[in-house]
């Protein structure tokens, strides 16, 4: 089924405002495996000029997933959570967020498009990340919906992202899948 | 280590950040951690009825080894931008290994290439980032 694109764009996201927590800052170290102390220990943090805990690269993605219903648009669009993989994930960065700190999260659709005749959909979302109005950082996302008719099995999702990867340069965003 | 302007020239290269292999265990935590619950990560029957073999490898989890090979060669205040493709799936048990080079430097700025590549061979994540160099990282705070 497509994408409704009017109804994706025009779909109105909550903003979400989320307390970076130390701990899970901690948490999240240990699962990707950092070794830099400044990530795990507050006094390194310190020694190394830091308030606290710097929130990672990629822990920006993880405080859009914060809240009751994280994947609740997908429902919204009448997309399968089983059909969707990560095809693209982009971060501006702005300034350093710590733990303790407050952050505001906006989020909107900005586009949606399709590829082999449907078979594969492609939405993206922007999520302004600002503390006391000041930026912080903006993630970008492109998820790919598989669509079952026709049914593209993950044995062609693979032959699509080989031929992606032969021109990585001029293919379009999210080809791919996580 | 941190380079200084001196040694960021292209064709640098970044010390390659290998991993171990991705146990079950890894997938668990860090949908925990992470806060991405979509059980196609963590749960067989729900992978199955999804169309896969096995369950596989949050792309994040990639995207964040690809953090730690960044702020392991820059402190993150330097860090100006960071994107990835995902371009394959990373399978239960694969082994990948973060690299990444230097394509290109000017006087604010560097640009750098980075691949998350699978023991045979596959690429699972191709990506880019751009890095500033010292004298123009944004503040701690």
């Amino acid at each position: 089924m497509a994408i409704d694109v009017e109804r994706a764009l025009a779909l109105e996201l909550p903003t979400r405002v989320v307390e970076v927590e130390r701990g899970r800052l901690r948490f999240f170290a240990e699962a990707i495996g950092e070794t830099d102390p400044i990530y795990r220990d507050l006094d390194a943090a310190r020694a190394s000029g830091h308030p606290d805990l710097p929130v990672p690269p990629t822990f920006f993605f993880s405080l859009g997933l914060e809240g009751a219903d994280p994947f609740g648009y997908l429902d919204e669009l009448g997309i399968d959570l089983g059909r969707v993989l990560h095809g693209e994930q982009s971060f501006d960065y702005f300034t350093t967020a710590h733990a303790g700190d407050v952050l505001t999260l906006t989020e909107r659709f900005v586009d949606v498009s399709s590829k082999r005749g449907g078979a594969l959909e492609f939405l993206t979302k922007v999520t302004d990340i600002s503390r006391d109005e000041e930026p912080v950082a903006r993630a970008t996302s492109v998820v790919v919906i598989r669509n079952p008719d026709p049914p593209p099995t993950p044995v062609e999702c693979v032959e699509i992202q080989g031929q992606s990867m032969e021109s990585p340069r001029t293919q379009r965003a999210g080809e791919g899948s996580e | 280590m941190n380079p200084t302007n001196t040694t960021v020239a292209v064709g640098t290269h970044l010390p390659p950040l290998a991993l171990p292999p991705i146990s079950r265990t890894t997938l668990a935590l860090f949908a925990g951690a992470s806060g991405d619950h979509n059980p196609i990560h963590i749960d067989l029957d729900n992978a199955r009825s999804a169309g896969f073999d096995d369950v596989f490898a949050q792309g994040m989890l990639s995207m964040a080894y690809l953090g730690r090979l960044l702020t392991d060669w820059v402190p993150q205040a330097q860090l100006r931008s960071f994107a990835t493709r995902f371009v394959a799936i990373t399978p239960i048990h694969a082994q990948p290994t973060c690299t990444g080079s230097v394509v290109a430097v000017d006087e604010q700025t560097a640009t750098l290439d980075l691949t998350v590549t699978l023991a045979d061979g596959t690429v699972t994540l191709a990506g880019r980032a751009v890095i500033t160099h010292p004298t123009t990282a944004h503040p701690n705070s």
